[in-house]
């Protein structure tokens, strides 16, 4: 793995960064890659939402969904 | 899970709705990997390998279509019409992608244990994981936060 990073290699570690730990190295190059990438900063925020969207996910008779 | 959505309106509720959701999740998934356990090369072989994510991005690794900036997404979370674009994104994923996701982020299961369910590598499961998330994120972009997406609000 290079350390300047495409977005398509950084979208997936931060995937990834979810489910497993990244290794220094992975951790070092996403945050240079997310530290002036715009897109993989909104995409980052984006994973982190849909994780709390999953975590909320209401039922029917759930009242704080009404 | 499409079947638990939909039982979902027909639910009086007793017990706490999530833990009557997750039940039934789990029970539909369980079936899932019977059945998967059946034909487990054509119900997991397109969804193993990374390629179809391809198409989401240009030849020298850019998006194609970059994320766009979500207007206030915590305000989505109060709003019921919100959870039903999200249920259908859910809907749209392929089948073993779909149930991957499920154990991982509605039942909460670690890779491993998840890896252990369907009978995956590990490496194959944060594939399914990953696609998971980029459709979802498409989809939700395209069909509540999007520009395009009107009238949601």
């Amino acid at each position: 793995m290079s350390i300047r990073l495409t977005c398509k290699e950084a979208s997936r570690l931060i995937s990834e960064g979810m489910d497993r730990r990244l290794s220094f190295l992975e951790r070092l190059a996403l945050r240079l890659h997310v530290g002036v990438c715009d897109a993989c900063t909104r995409f980052s925020r984006q994973l982190g939402f849909l994780r709390r969207a999953l975590q909320k996910m209401p039922g029917p008779d759930d009242p704080e969904a009404r | 899970m499409l079947a638990a959505i939909q039982g979902a309106g027909r639910f009086a509720g007793q017990s706490s709705v999530r833990t009557w959701l997750v039940g039934i999740l789990k029970h539909k998934i369980v079936d899932s990997i019977r059945k998967s356990a059946r034909e487990p090369i054509s119900e997991f072989s397109g969804e193993a390998g990374a390629e179809d994510l391809d198409a989401y991005f240009e030849t020298d690794g850019h998006f194609i279509d970059p994320p766009e900036a979500w207007e206030d997404p915590e305000r989505a979370l109060e709003e019921r019409r919100f959870f039903e674009a999200l249920e259908r994104c859910l809907a749209s994923l392929p089948k073993a992608t779909a149930s991957a996701f499920t154990l991982r982020e509605l039942i909460g299961l670690d890779t491993q244990e998840i890896c252990k369910e369907l009978g995956i590598s590990a490496s194959n499961c944060w594939v399914m994981l990953y696609r998971a998330r980029m459709s979802l994120r498409a989809c939700l972009e395209r069909t509540w936060f999007g520009e395009r997406a009107g009238g949601s609000k």
